[in-house]
């Protein structure tokens, strides 16, 4: 097998810090948009946060989004090219917190649109604070004495709290932290991808992703971070196939 | 063949002047008194093959709005004050995207919950930006429902012309009042520019991005916010809409824009029956403000009445547009209710006499 370059990716060197998840995660939306020949009918969103520069690097239609609204932007565009093929890429914050509630209601309404969610635990670029995934005890520049249940409460899980929601078609929660999750999470986005294909509504992929900067720690061991502490917290796995396919 | 006139809301005239203008994507939130809006949107828009989502949220549909724009679609959103303050951050994106919409504000009484009756307590946060950041709203402020529908048509062509956001400030009178109103047949009021920078799908053409971010050199930023300016400048000179009455001998100018203005009409004309010399500048466009006018006037009138439904905003313009070279009194009436003729014709014979 050759490793070639993607016709999406663009030439420019990305910014993300040395370990990032952001830059395999990129390249594997690249892949499966390529691999499904759809670059010259998609249509993506940048979030605010690490990921804000995705326009630097994808050679695709994009809108940069303000913080937590993705969903309702993509919402709009969908809604207007409905033959199109819509992707959020969101981190934890952008998702989970500032966004909940535009998350929880395109979910609800079924939009068929592809979300990437990036899930490092931490907010980067704002300099590690806390996150609403960061996960009790892990510290951070606004839990300085580590998450507490009582005081933060427990971390949120997407995938599970997403589940119970009708209008969801796919939800996966996947990883980056060796070859073989890196190997689940394209089929993962390749099926949020092919849903929305076959308009079968709201397709989200949860990525289990690296952050040694902001957790302070060397990029080998934010591998470990996540096989060890991360996969505890946030199990992967199908959390809703719901036409089964 | 007569024209159609019908009895309409000025909400709902506002909905069917833009579906006759082609927009065929609405998001909103229900907020009293704009209540109408959405719920004449949602059932006429199926009925032309566009869009009606009633968003979860006022930032939620702004955001709507932001994607279906970007995308290229005519569309538009509507809220009440209160609402309009949580469309703030995506207005400004809007704006900073230059992306075109028409997004009406049929002002309650404020601050806080207030009340759901008329006033005219937003002025500020409509004209002189109100979201982060520098940049304009073209801001109409129609007088009638006839003038609202006509208005909200043209206001999406202004809207595609200098991709802008185009804000119809009207308020809880303007959106319950019931009038005739004559439909027209939807023709350009310019000639409209190609969307080529629309999200559509990158077949057969460069990737277009659509953003608001400017990193990198030090001038990023400030390149983009001078071409912003240079953008408003254009608009200031082009686009300014204003009804003058009997001003030509007037000694004391009334003025105050959307319903207080027409309410200051009738007592204009009251003034006039009885021989004072009084007329009215209305400015229709309130940014651009119709500066010009103004000067003219204060050449020759002794002195300003400015009457308006909140504690002093729009007589502040009124000020600086007249140098503040003829005394201007005011007669501010906040808290949601809104003067009758007669209180304002007392007013103009206080002015007069003192």
């Amino acid at each position: 097998m050759e490793f070639k370059k993607t016709k999406v990716l663009k030439d420019n060197p990305t910014h993300y810090c040395p370990g990032c998840g952001h830059g395999i995660v990129h390249r594997l939306v690249a892949e499966c948009i390529d691999e499904l020949g759809i670059r010259e009918r998609t249509i993506g969103t940048a979030p605010v946060g690490c990921a804000v520069l995705l326009y630097n690097y994808f050679d695709c239609d994009i809108i940069e989004c303000s913080h937590g609204r993705s969903p309702a932007t993509a919402t709009g565009i969908k809604r207007v090219h409905p033959d199109k093929i819509v992707f959020t890429y969101q981190g934890d914050g952008d998702l989970a917190a500032i966004g909940t509630a535009e998350t929880i209601h395109a979910a609800n309404r079924g939009e068929n649109i592809t979300v990437i969610f990036v899930n490092n635990a931490i907010y980067g670029m704002t300099g590690g604070q806390m996150a609403p995934t960061t996960m009790i005890g892990q510290k951070s520049t606004t839990s300085p004495r580590g998450r507490g249940e009582n005081h933060e409460g427990p971390p949120i899980k997407v995938c599970e709290l997403l589940s119970k929601l009708d209008g969801v078609e796919y939800l996966e929660r996947v990883a980056v932290n060796s070859a073989k999750d890196v190997r689940r999470a394209k089929k993962a986005i390749r099926k949020g991808f092919t849903n929305q294909l076959g308009d079968k509504g709201f397709s989200l992929i949860e990525v289990l992703s690296m952050c040694p900067t902001d957790w302070k720690i060397k990029p080998a061991e934010a591998v470990n971070f996540v096989e060890e502490d991360m996969k505890k917290v946030f199990p992967l796995g199908v959390y809703k196939n719901r036409s089964g396919d | 063949m007569m024209a159609e006139k019908i009895l309409l809301k000025g909400n709902e005239a506002m909905v069917e002047a833009a579906i006759e203008a082609k927009c065929r994507f609405f998001a909103g939130y229900p907020i009293t008194p704009q209540n109408e809006v959405p719920e004449t949107m949602a059932r006429r828009m199926p009925q032309v093959g566009g869009t009606f989502i009633q968003a979860e949220s006022e930032l939620a549909a702004i955001n709507m709005i932001f994607g279906a724009s970007a995308a290229g679609a005519r569309c538009m959103t509507s809220s009440s004050s209160p609402g309009i303050s949580l469309k703030l951050e995506g207005i400004s994106y809007i704006a900073a995207a230059e992306l075109p919409c028409v997004i009406a504000n049929v002002q309650r009484g404020g601050p806080g919950l207030g009340n759901i009756r008329a006033a005219q307590g937003d002025y500020f946060q409509a004209v002189k930006g109100g979201g982060h950041g520098d940049y304009r709203l073209i801001v109409l402020a129609p007088a009638g429902v006839q003038e609202l529908y006509d208005l909200t048509m043209k206001a999406f062509d202004w809207a595609d012309l200098y991709r802008n956001p185009v804000l119809m400030l009207g308020d809880g009178l303007l959106g319950q009042t019931a009038e005739p109103v004559v439909k027209k047949k939807y023709r350009p009021a310019c000639k409209l520019p190609k969307k080529d920078w629309a999200l559509t799908g990158c077949t057969n053409r460069k990737s277009n991005v659509v953003k608001t971010l400017m990193l990198g050199s030090v001038e990023a930023l400030a390149d983009h916010n001078r071409h912003l300016v240079q953008k408003y400048k254009k608009i200031e000179s082009e686009l300014s809409l204003v009804e003058e009455y009997m001003t030509d001998d007037a000694e004391l100018i009334v003025s105050g824009y959307g319903m207080t203005a027409r309410i200051a009409k009738g007592a204009v004309k009251n003034a006039r029956a009885k021989g004072l010399k009084v007329g009215l500048i209305r400015p229709i466009s309130v940014w651009p403000f119709p500066t010009d006018t103004f000067k003219r006037a204060a050449e020759k009138a002794d002195k300003f009445l400015v009457v308006e439904m909140s504690n002093g905003q729009f007589v502040e313009d009124v000020k600086l547009a007249i140098e503040c070279k003829k005394p201007v009194e005011f007669m501010g009436v906040g808290g949601g209710w809104y003067p009758t003729p007669e209180n304002v014709l007392e007013k103009i014979e206080t002015v007069l006499g003192g």
